[in-house]
């Protein structure tokens, strides 16, 4: 029995990890539930949005390092980020004009404007391969640890390291900065509440002077500091590949029903359910049991319940679950 | 114009096309651009049944695909002796215990009374199943991997002529298309298309992973073929007697009549459905379809059971498509789990159904060939432009290099482009529904 140990490892290998992986689906999820709240169509584009927020930004951060610039301890990206948002923002809004636009003033069905989110997304993406390269970036600077395991040990003098890295610190400040200001923002701002007035009832919203044309543009700025946040911190965390953040559609997507289509919160709850059950369910948890069970009993496998490659399957699983009991999701969002 | 000479000169467009890059090129090209054409075709006449008729929107094609692949292994390939041998009744004890699990856990479910004794009875069964599953299944998983993992470390497969894996496909994409039919149709729109999205990933995952039913990323290569090969061509005199009478290079005619063989295979197959589609299109079935599809709300006040018919189109196109991943697998020689990306195999259908015409089961097919033309097209061409604008540009620059090197990724923005254009200035596409 060594509860202290098994709780470190727990820590290191799990609570980290997810609580800086559900940070960043939460922020892309957030995303996606603004659309749909607003413009009211999943928008299959998102992943590649993230994506081309992130390349943006690298592109800065590069610049950046090549004219001697740094940010001390802090990755340098952290810099870039403003002009990373300003670029995709740009790019959000033009999209709109010339694509979405003139679906919404057809009123056409939601689903064909997925559909055309389908086609951005193609663009997006040859867009972002294009500039780029399909490969692997790296683009973290500046100290890699918080504290890390060696030291860590050295401190406590237990046997389990606990590593946390700067870029997961940084994950969950900046998180947490952008949930409270888009809250505010949502919730004490004029504009925020003709938004929230929109997404509920849009003729009401119409009927009481709101200008749609704003509340769609300031949604588009708004969904793309929330995707390149998402995006950046997700490649400074793991790496940046243009491929993997079309994969992350199905997680985020996921968090966003779990939580309920068009919830903010919900969204932010989804992506912590989301991503502890990804971790949780592929993490082999033979050390964390050796520890609290007495010796004999320890097992003999990993104790590991999925692959890691399987983990798209627990945000499925999850979804299935949660729609088949709950369809609206966790915080009851809008069904359209 | 009549839509009648409208559709047949566009036919004849791409088919021109399509000799144009045999002159141009060669012919094993241009055969090679039809056959994947066929089998494009096939995989849009699938989405477009759930899509054109019915509305359904599915994301997932590529998952049904992929499983008519897995299909074309498990039917073509021999059966590896020593790996039954060594665990192949456990492994199967083992999926009979997991399934059964599940079986159990939705008849309790069904019969208990709401509340926590039900939920508590389901949990422990599933996780009294997951155990036991593990328990059973990991050994004989362990025994038939090491089976000669380099050369086998599978199960191997029936060792049945290849051509019946294409129903077989079929058959597998449908029972999948069940499963998720039956959990996520009824609910909105957007949910079945996260659902699929998420089942297609599931199963590249599994063929990835699960080693000893396709080798994973090892890669089954060498399937059987329905056609000759190549070499006994040439090495056949007859063979080589009549094309040199015909004044042609044997080596080379003999990869042209192999391609032309399967291009005859494919279009039989693509003849069959094609027809029955029409049919099916023109029945009173069709009809209804199309009405739960234009008002649903009416067609269930005129007694139509929605639900039930959704899940049937969402069967019987997943099944479509099914076949024609069990084709192109049959075509390839292979299964490389790895090649099935979701863009290529999932969205670019969708391309093709839209910008053919959904709705139309001629104009899916015209979609699959036109679309998979300039899927393959595209990429010479942009690096075509590409030299022409960096013509004038130094050697060595850095834009330069890096313009030509990224020519190859041209093809994915033409295609968000070619729908997005679709979309707004033809949305019913190039031979409209009728």
């Amino acid at each position: 029995m060594d509860l202290l140990n098994a709780l470190v490892a727990l820590s290191n290998f799990v609570i980290v990890p997810a609580v800086a992986y559900g940070a960043q689906l939460a922020l892309g999820a957030l995303g996606v539930t603004l659309i749909y709240g607003i413009l009211r169509f999943s928008n299959f584009a998102h992943g590649d949005t993230m994506a081309f927020g992130a390349m943006a930004t690298i592109l800065m951060t590069w610049w950046l390092q090549s004219m001697g610039v740094s940010f001390g301890p802090l990755p340098t990206a952290l810099l870039a980020l403003p002009v990373g948002i300003v670029v995709t923002a740009a790019l959000l809004l033009a999209t709109d004009r010339v694509i979405f636009s003139f679906y919404r003033a057809q009123k056409a069905k939601p689903v064909v404007l997925v559909i055309v989110s389908i086609g951005v997304m193609f663009m997006l993406n040859g867009i972002v391969r294009f500039i780029i390269g399909p490969d692997d970036q790296r683009f973290a600077d500046g100290e890699r640890f918080i504290i890390n395991a060696r030291v860590f040990r050295d401190l406590t003098g237990l046997r389990e390291g606990l590593a946390i890295k700067t870029s997961q610190g940084i994950t969950l400040v900046v998180a947490v900065i952008a949930v409270a200001l888009l809250f505010w923002f949502l919730n004490r701002t004029r504009t925020g509440k003709s938004m929230r007035a929109y997404s509920d009832n849009e003729d009401l919203a119409l009927l009481s002077g709101i200008n749609p044309e704003r509340v769609v543009a300031i949604t588009w700025i708004i969904v793309a500091a929330l995707a390149t946040l998402a995006g950046v911190l997700y490649g400074l965390d793991k790496s940046f590949k243009p491929f993997t953040y079309f994969q992350l559609l199905l997680p985020i997507f996921a968090s966003a029903i779990v939580g309920g289509l068009g919830s903010p919160v919900g969204a932010i709850v989804g992506g912590f359910v989301i991503a502890f059950s990804e971790v949780m369910v592929t993490y082999a948890w033979k050390k964390v049991i050796a520890y609290v069970v007495p010796e004999a009993w320890e097992p003999d496998g990993l104790v590991q319940l999925l692959s890691t490659d399987y983990k798209f399957a627990v945000s499925f699983v999850i979804l299935v679950i949660v729609l088949l009991f709950r369809p609206t999701g966790i915080f009851a969002g809008k069904a359209v | 114009m009549n839509p009648t000479v409208r559709g047949i000169l566009l036919f004849a467009l791409v088919l021109g096309l399509i000799v144009l890059s045999g002159f141009e090129r060669s012919w094993n090209v241009a055969l090679g651009i039809l056959n994947m054409g066929l089998v494009s075709a096939i995989m849009a006449l699938g989405v477009n049944m759930q899509w054109g008729y019915a509305g359904l929107f599915n994301v997932g094609v590529m998952g049904f695909v992929a499983l008519g692949g897995l299909a074309a292994v498990l039917v073509g390939q021999p059966p590896v002796a020593e790996a039954w041998a060594a665990g192949g009744g456990r492994l199967i004890l083992g999926l009979v215990i997991g399934a059964g699990a599940i079986a159990a856990a939705i008849f309790v479910w069904g019969r208990l009374a709401r509340g926590w004794p039900r939920a508590l009875a389901v949990t422990a069964i599933l996780l009294v199943g997951f155990i036991l599953y593990r328990w059973v299944f990991d050994p004989a998983v362990e025994a038939v991997e090491s089976v000669n993992p380099a050369g086998t470390g599978y199960l191997g497969g029936l060792g049945l002529p290849i051509f019946l894996a294409w129903p077989v496909g079929g058959l597998l994409a449908a029972g999948a298309a069940w499963a998720i039919g039956k959990t996520a149709l009824g609910l909105r729109s957007d949910y079945l298309a996260i659902a699929t999205l998420g089942i297609a990933e599931i199963v590249i995952a599994v063929l990835k992973n699960e080693d000893w039913l396709s080798r994973g990323v090892k890669n089954v290569i060498g399937l059987p073929r329905p056609v000759p090969y190549e070499i006994d061509l040439q090495n056949s005199p007859a063979f080589v007697a009549r094309m040199q009478g015909w004044g042609i290079d044997p080596v080379a005619a003999s990869s042209v009549t192999v391609k032309l063989a399967y291009a005859g295979l494919f279009v039989v197959v693509l003849a069959i459905l094609l027809w029955l589609s029409q049919k099916a299109l023109a029945s009173p079935w069709g009809r209804m379809m199309r009405a739960i599809r234009d008002n649903e709300v009416a067609a269930e006040a005129m007694g139509k059971d929605v639900t039930k018919r959704h899940l049937q189109v969402f069967i019987l196109g997943s099944a479509v498509c099914g076949i024609a991943g069990a084709m192109m697998t049959t075509l390839d020689g292979q299964l490389t789990p790895t090649s099935y990306q979701p863009l290529r195999f999932t969205f670019l259908i969708w391309v093709m159904v839209i910008v053919g015409g959904s709705g139309n089961n001629f104009g899916a097919v015209l979609g699959g060939f036109l679309v998979w033309y300039l899927w393959v097209e595209v990429e010479p061409r942009g690096r075509e432009v590409m030299e022409f604008v960096t013509a004038g540009m130094a050697d060595g620059y850095w834009l330069k290099a890096h313009l030509l090197e990224s020519a190859a990724h041209m093809r994915l923005f033409t295609m968000g482009l070619i729908l997005v254009l679709v979309l707004r200035f033809s949305p019913r596409g190039l031979i409209p529904e009728r």
